[in-house]
């Protein structure tokens, strides 16, 4: 990561503030579906910057995040199915995802580079297999179906129904922003630079005094905990979960945002999220085979441009700063 | 017991196209450092480049196999020298992602050519019928590809160990730098390993036409296998990945017969012990 | 003088080959020691041992009296022990300054802190410029350290060294790769830090006019073993040192 300024720019922060005020006013200016298709964009974005978290911030590329993505989403289905109450369904997809990576993370990063890849891959198939295999739970191949947009309630208190889409919107939309600041502080605290020293160098880090494995642990968990996020989100808009999202081919959605969007900035992985849904969107207009284009873009951007789109634009930017090699920081020097 | 002893022999002609895959993706891993994700689509296109030229084109079933290996090993020299070595050297996430997007090109590729539907062709006439096997009639064909599958053992066996080339490719294996040195030719190496483990996947596909199902997903099925495999028999372990094969092969034989409900779940619970206890894989010393 | 580090017949094997073979030594504070020898003499093994990279097959090893032959590498930097690398190992797309932060947080034990930005981190970072000046590196803190000179990569490399304020620090080739300005401005940096920052350090070097200028004591090994120990003088006039080691590097020269 570059030495960033300490301060956004004054376009950015305008562009930004522009950008969450659209956002606010989506509903009431445009149809179903384009809400439906912001709520899916906002979901992505969150579980790639949890995945973000981890390669491009930690170095660690991880095959098995849909597994904990699953795991959100099944909690929360199965809370809801019990308890309609929105807010005990997200919090306790959350806390399931994020404990289930706390403990598999704790095996998992014993293991760096290949080996934590095939580890996390195999974590995230075992979740699957149980996805698929334990039909007294999970309903096997036909799922959870009838999963109510229950209402954001606190007992005795206050009960607000978000049963339209344009009000379950809101949900999506303010703690997808949520997460996205608590994201950006992160990575701008002394432990979002504690881990891009692991990334750069973990050796130097541990000789540096930095307890290298348990902050790994930690970004592991972090990401978990936005993947179980991601997930929880997901049930009450579709009102049904199925296997597949846990498969290790769901895992391959904030692989392709966050390389579409750049591993190296911020807001890559949001961006990335956004082109996404917006190539994917276009593409399936003209032909059902749209991972084709996706995979030629994915090679494409590995071979041309690591960084991502947004290093074409970090690039013109910040000519002043020279950043050598801002396109491939992942390229190990030594 | 005879069915005991039948569903083992199953399980050993299970194992050879599980054997055939993952001999490709550890020699790749092993020579290359790289970790082919797209290994199972190249034995899908074998699978559909021979399931062409067999049924469609009427072409006889061996010429069908040679020109599906002839076929993907173009593709796998394509995938190499065009891509991959434009990337060695940098972070093995890359080259993972870069090997991830040919899965997504291939199979979509696959779709649009030949549709989704499953193919299966006639089995040929020379390999069908049956033969008795402990009271029960096996089928011919299975044991062709059993043969099949220990032939490529043991040619990749002398190969590896008994000629020039074999060595050569040790050597790269061991240290490019150094193998680069004494004057290997380390690219055509790579190129040369590249291509064979592609053809080595198109093979399992190939053979497996007639009696397998030829449909888009069986190249996510079986990378997935191929995986667990080589991780069980240590990345870039010729002999592990054949011992592997044959008990993933002949355990998941008898898992179906068994208990079929949590096999997958089992197998990725080997694969993650193998990787925390002994990542070198069970068959490296 | 007290022991700051005393090793007790560690030895270290990789595979059928004894990199350390039943090597005691103790290290007093305030005095550097230089450890020299061969190509393959065991003495970045040494280093590792000592930092904790490799844990030993046999033997123990005390810092300040403690035993630390098993304690996790982190732990070591934190009582007080650290190391430079021979080949270069810096936060390469972190600033210079992000570089020396790494040590500072990690030793103050903000490292996890996760809610707020670094500039309100102002202790460490008055800290961290602190030591830039002392590495002679002020001017350079916004820089990503990989765009910087090899020879201000080598005095980062010490700076995040020493950045944790250890009271033991090795330094493996600190010299390496230097023009004769730099090698001179390293070696006055060493020598300087080691009497105002009252830092132990122990130098690997190959660089023999290095090495007589700043040691008190030099250790000399080969294969794996200590062959002799002493003061410059005594060394310098040892034969069996000039047999092995000397007559080495005119081999090499």
């Amino acid at each position: 990561m570059s030495p960033a300024p300490d301060r956004l720019s004054p376009q950015i922060t305008t562009l930004i503030v522009l950008l969450v005020v659209a956002l606010f006013l989506l509903p009431w200016v445009a149809g179903r579906y384009p809400v439906y298709l912001a709520m899916q964009i906002l979901i992505l974005a969150v579980f790639s910057l949890g995945f973000n978290l981890l390669l491009g911030y930690t170095g660690l590329l991880s095959f098995g995040q849909a597994g904990f993505f699953a795991v959100g989403a099944y909690a929360c289905a199965k809370i809801l199915l019990a308890v309609p109450n929105l807010i005990l369904g997200i919090a306790g997809g959350v806390a399931c995802a994020g404990v289930a990576a706390l403990l598999l993370g704790i095996l998992s990063v014993r293991h760096t580079r290949i080996y934590f890849a095939m580890l996390t891959l195999a974590f995230g198939m075992m979740i699957y297999s149980i996805a698929w295999k334990w039909r007294d739970f999970t309903g096997g191949d036909d799922g959870l179906v009838g999963i109510p947009r229950a209402p954001l309630e606190i007992p005795g208190i206050v009960s607000v129904s978000v049963a339209a889409m344009d009000r379950y919107y809101y949900v999506v939309l303010v703690l997808s922003l949520l997460a996205i600041l608590a994201m950006y502080r992160l990575i701008r605290s002394p432990l979002g630079l504690t881990l891009q020293a692991i990334r750069e160098s973990d050796t130097r880090a541990e000789f540096a005094g930095v307890p290298v494995r348990k902050y790994r642990l930690i970004a592991f968990t972090v990401a978990g905990l936005y993947a179980g996020l991601a997930g929880a989100l997901l049930p009450p808009l579709e009102n049904t979960v199925t296997p597949p999202i846990a498969h290790w081919s769901t895992s391959a959605e904030p692989v392709l945002a966050t390389l579409l969007g750049g591993v190296h900035s911020f807001a890559g992985p949001i961006v990335g999220a956004f082109l996404f849904f917006v190539i994917k969107d276009v593409i399936v207009r003209f032909t059902e085979y749209w991972l084709i284009w996706f995979g030629i873009i994915v090679v494409a951007l590995v071979i041309g441009f690591p960084g991502g789109v947004m290093s074409i634009f970090a690039r013109r930017h910040r000519r002043v700063v020279q950043h050598p090699d801002d396109a491939d920081h992942m390229h190990k020097v030594q | 017991m005879e069915n005991i002893a039948f569903q083992g022999l199953i399980g050993l002609s299970l194992a050879m196209y599980l054997w055939l895959i993952s001999a490709g993706l550890t020699i790749i891993f092993g020579v290359l450092g790289i970790v082919n994700f797209a290994h199972g689509s190249l034995f899908m296109v074998g699978a559909y480049l021979a399931y062409t030229c067999y049924g469609p084109m009427g072409l006889p079933f061996p010429v069908a196999i040679l020109l599906s290996l002839l076929g993907t090993g173009l593709l796998g020299f394509v995938m190499e020298r065009g891509f991959l070595s434009r990337i060695y050297g940098i972070d093995e996430a890359y080259q993972l992602l870069l090997t991830f997007g040919f899965i997504l090109i291939l199979d979509d590729a696959v779709k649009m050519i030949w549709g989704g539907v499953f193919k299966i062709p006639p089995i040929p006439a020379f390999l069908d019928g049956a033969v008795p096997v402990f009271g029960r009639f096996f089928p011919v064909y299975n044991l062709f590809v059993i043969a099949v599958g220990l032939l490529v053992a043991v040619v990749l066996w002398l190969v590896f160990e008994k000629t020039w080339w074999g060595r050569i490719v040790r050597a790269t294996a061991a240290d490019r730098e150094m193998a680069g040195a004494i004057g290997v030719n380390v690219p055509r190496v790579f190129s040369g390993v590249f291509v064979v483990g592609a053809m080595l996947a198109a093979l399992g596909g190939a053979i497996g036409i007639p009696v397998r199902v030829v449909a888009p997903g069986i190249g996510a099925a079986m990378i997935i296998q191929a995986f667990i495999i080589t991780v069980i028999g240590g990345l870039g372990n010729l002999k592990g990945a054949f011992v592997s094969s044959l008990i993933v092969g002949i355990l998941s034989a008898y898992g179906t017969l068994f208990f079929p409900v949590f096999e997958l779940f089992f197998i990725f619970v080997i694969m993650a012990v193998v990787l925390l206890v002994r990542p070198q894989g069970l068959f490296t010393r | 003088m007290t022991d700051l580090l005393r090793i007790e017949d560690a030895t270290k094997r990789f595979g059928d080959f004894v990199a350390i073979n039943g090597v005691s030594l103790a290290l007093p504070a305030g005095r550097l020691t230089a450890i020299i020898g061969p190509n393959g003499a065991g003495k970045t093994t040494l280093i590792n041992l000592a930092t904790g990279a490799f844990v030993p097959d046999r033997g123990e090893m005390y810092f300040k009296g403690d035993e630390i032959t098993h304690l996790p590498v982190h732990q070591r930097v934190r009582k007080g022990l650290s190391r430079s690398f021979q080949v270069m190992n810096i936060f390469a797309h972190l600033s210079v300054l992000q570089n020396i932060l790494v040590p500072v947080l990690a030793m103050r034990g903000r490292a996890g802190f996760p809610f707020h930005e670094m500039t309100r981190e102002t202790e460490a970072v008055t800290e961290a410029r602190r030591i830039l000046r002392e590495i002679r590196l002020p001017d350079a803190e916004n820089l990503p350290a990989g765009t910087l000179s090899h020879g201000d990569q080598r005095l980062l490399e010490l700076g995040i060294a020493i950045a944790p304020a250890p009271e033991l620090c090795f330094l493996d080739e600190p010299s390496s790769g230097l023009t004769p300005v730099e090698r001179t401005m390293v070696m006055e940096l060493i020598r300087r830090l080691s009497t105002e920052r009252r830092t132990t350090f122990v130098i690997v070097e190959h660089d023999m006019d290095v090495v007589f200028a700043l040691a008190d004591w030099i250790v000399v090994m080969n294969r794996g073993q200590v062959l002799i120990e002493g003061p410059p003088a005594e060394i310098r006039e040892n034969h069996a040192v000039r047999e092995v080691y000397l007559g080495e590097e005119e081999l090499l020269a």
